[in-house]
């Protein structure tokens, strides 16, 4: 029997007369009532843009501007990425608000980016007042209906004595389980009518998550299992950042002496320079990491969902190896490839239960000479085809940029990348030390989110540096968010990849389209350089190798806003590559 | 192969439309829905009954348990159970004899009249979707004018003692 049984939700509006308890306490503004319940929820950034439907909130944000900082982004687009940048660079529920109709229409693509990476928002939109929500009002769009296959959860508060719950239980959701966005849509009405503020959280959410890791017999199937494998594989993703479950990850894979391969959202989750880790695996990831999974008996799967960039060719990718798949997300699991051992559960918990059961084995757990075949295998291959890249005289390699990058950051910088080649080889050639040292949008691709999340990240990590890798194409897309980080004297660093191509699709284009280059060239583009200094950042530009690493220190020692234009060969590929629907054991190597 | 999930859902509004459009955005079919209050006002039961292989069954339920104001799902298919669907059909009888015809497949499926006039009748009928099928189709030479259908009920039964079919078929 198939049961799945909730222990959630008792609905709001289970508390029978909320009206009466809230008259008791003093009545304030449903304005007001929000952005107590945003304080009192943790909350102390704002990233928004104002406008009719939000005019009494941002009333009610001057009053409390001491106790929330507000950042007026330029776009709204721009606004809900720099609020998942901020979530994504730690682990807090990010908020961005904006207004009704296009406001919220513009949100969307942030909101839909957060939702495939399971990022935890709370984005508030402005509504229409209710009398005319429905009538093709003013700025009226149905936001909880256009936003509904995109959030986690959403609301639309239509009674003024619902409003502090569904806050204080937007947040529960937003970062509980798997996390998600989640969308508070206010009419204009209720945030001007008057309620009682409570200020007392009640619980009516608990995320639904069966407690297999508690299942002791469970786990000693899966230790089990992966001891008795030949050619065992972890192949780890955002789960383990998400999840906290680095440490954890790292004491298992140690005891065990097991390989490891980080999907894209899980770079950094795991040292890229750990002798275990056989980089990223996927679509561009490396040949080592694909031959091993092609090859394993056992892919013991945590927090990842075998994505179409991951599998490639789903009957061929590790057709020989049994699963174990551990992910808080029932759904994921099954949904893609039938696991032999399901474990229901954060990866955290479930690395915890197999730590304890490993070292209560004694000593005989590890048994190393039991993988030196496996390993021998994995370092053939490592040798064979290292990633690689030759460098020019006479033109910067994309791939020099990153490892350039790299040296002069000492290997500490959080990246925040765009979507497009640049993001590729960022994965490829950025060793990552930490989790949520890698920040991107992996789900969604979307292009236009690296510089304003990056804006955010740095907003949340003062003490940090952030850089941003963008392509010319993504730049152009949100590079408006420039003003906000000058008129916040946020030290937002932007490297732009210029290739003057959309260079991702013309790639494709070479290799799969016979070189037909349908509108991809970018060559006719603005002077970043003076663009920057337009804005009142420093612009540099590098064009050659050998101003290359100059360039870099000088624009990531600046004080304030840098943009580096740094051009790189027009038409370098990223490989490997693994061509869509191809098993990934075929890589095109060059 | 046809399934029937029942999901408890929140009674508010927007909470029944996540859940279609999550059919619909993952691709799962639904080839009937209906939705009724439980004991609790505040919670509503959705039937819905679907086509798919296991697996897709899997994905319904696990992805329906996702959602924040859903508080149960279960495949009722998996258990024993019972399935009713009613069906009021609007059939023209023109001579004697046509009535006749209608009224003893009236009798034969336990079928009520609950209208008539010198030209037409509406019948109603509750049975398993087969059961409404097979009606319809007996009835179908003598000019069904209109039919409108209620969509799947189920609920588990109440032992596993009670689940042969002659069972269900003496008290249906």
């Amino acid at each position: 029997m198939v049961l799945i049984m909730l222990e959630a939700v008792s609905a709001l509006h289970i508390v029978e007369d909320p009206h009466a308890e809230r008259l008791e306490a003093m009545p304030v503004r449903g304005a007001e009532i929000l952005i107590r319940a945003l304080i009192d929820n943790g909350v102390d950034t704002i990233f928004g843009l104002p406008g009719g439907a939000v005019l009494h909130i941002y009333d009610e944000l001057w009053r409390f501007r001491d106790s929330i900082t507000h950042y007026l982004v330029r776009h709204e687009q721009g606004g809900v990425h720099a609020a998942e940048g901020y979530a994504r660079a730690t682990g807090k529920v990010g908020v961005a608000l904006v207004t009704s109709g296009p406001g919220a229409t513009n949100a969307v693509t942030g909101i839909a980016t957060a939702y495939m990476d399971s990022i935890p928002l709370v984005v508030i939109t402005g509504q229409v007042p209710t009398p005319v929500i429905g009538t093709d009002a003013f700025q009226e769009v149905d936001t909880f209906g256009v936003t509904l296959p995109i959030v986690k959860h959403s609301y639309l508060v239509r009674n003024i004595a619902d409003l502090e719950d569904v806050v204080n239980e937007a947040f529960q959701i937003a970062r509980s389980g798997k996390p998600g966005p989640v969308v508070i849509d206010i009419p204009k009405d209720v945030g001007a009518q008057f309620c009682g503020y409570r200020n007392e959280k009640i619980s009516f959410f608990t995320d639904m998550v069966e407690e297999t890791p508690r299942d002791d017999e469970r786990l000693g199937l899966v230790v089990e299992k992966i001891l008795n494998a030949k050619k065992p594989v972890f192949y780890v993703g955002g789960g383990i950042v998400t999840g906290n479950a680095s440490d954890a990850l790292l004491r298992v894979v140690e005891l065990l002496g097991v390989p490891v391969t980080p999907t894209l959202m899980g770079l950094g989750g795991f040292p890229t320079a750990h002798p275990q880790c056989l980089g990223m695996l996927g679509m561009h990831g490396t040949f080592t990491a694909n031959m091993a999974v092609a090859e394993s008996d056992l892919l013991v799967a945590i927090g990842v969902r075998f994505d179409d960039r991951v599998t490639g060719k789903l009957a061929e990718f590790a057709p020989d190896a049994d699963v174990i798949h551990i992910d808080i997300d029932a759904s994921n699991i099954g949904k893609i490839r039938k696991a032999q051992i399901p474990v229901v559960s954060d990866a955290r918990t479930a690395l915890e239960g197999i730590d304890k059961k490993l070292r209560s084995l004694g000593a005989d757990y590890r048994g190393p000479d039991r993988l030196i075949g496996w390993w021998t295998s994995i370092r053939e291959w490592q040798r064979a085809v290292p990633l690689y890249c030759e460098y020019s005289e006479h033109e910067i390699k994309p791939q020099q940029v990153i490892e350039t990058l790299h040296e002069v950051t000492n290997g500490d910088a959080v990246i925040v990348s765009d979507v497009g080649q640049h993001q590729m080889w960022a994965a490829q050639f950025y060793p990552f030390k930490r989790s949520r040292q890698w920040i991107n949008s992996g789900g969604l691709g979307t292009m236009g989110f690296g510089l304003p999340a990056a804006l955010g990240a740095q907003i949340a990590l003062p003490g940090a540096k952030v850089v941003a890798i963008v392509g010319d194409g993504g730049f152009q897309m949100t590079n408006q968010e420039i003003i906000t980080a000058i008129q916040y004297k946020v030290p937002l660093k932007v490297l732009i990849m210029n290739n003057g191509y959309l260079g991702m699709v013309r790639q494709w284009q070479e290799m799969f389209y016979d070189r037909a280059y349908s509108e991809v060239d970018l060559s006719i583009s603005p002077d970043f350089v003076k663009l920057a200094e337009a804005y009142g950042a420093q612009g540099l530009r590098a064009t050659k190798p050998s101003e290359l690493r100059a360039t870099l220190m000088e624009g990531l020692d600046h004080d304030g806003v840098t943009i580096m234009d740094i051009v790189v060969s027009k038409e370098e590929n990223v490989f490997p590559i693994v061509p869509v629907g191809g098993a990934s054991r075929n890589m095109i190597l060059k | 192969m046809r399934h029937t999930i029942s999901i408890i859902v929140a009674n508010q509004p927007g909470e029944l439309s996540r859940i279609v459009g999550l059919f619909s955005a993952r691709g799962f079919n639904i080839e009937t829905i209906s939705v009724g209050r439980t004991l609790e006002p505040n919670w509503s039961k959705a039937t819905i009954v679907t086509n798919g292989d296991e697996r897709t069954v899997d994905q319904i339920i696990k992805q329906c348990s996702r959602l924040a104001r859903v508080r149960e799902v279960k495949a009722v298919t998996d258990l024993p159970h019972i399935e009713r669907e009613m069906a009021l059909i609007d059939v023209s009888v023109r001579a004697g004899d046509e009535r006749q015809e209608v009224m003893s497949l009236v009798n034969i499926f336990r079928a009520k009249v609950v209208d008539i006039s010198h030209d037409k009748m509406i019948l109603e009928l509750s049975g398993t979707m087969d059961k409404v099928d097979t009606f319809i189709e007996m009835l179908e030479p003598l000019s069904v004018n209109e039919v409108t259908r209620s969509g799947c009920v189920a609920i588990n039964r109440l032992s596993r003692l009670m689940s042969d079919t002659k069972t269900e078929a003496a008290m249906a």
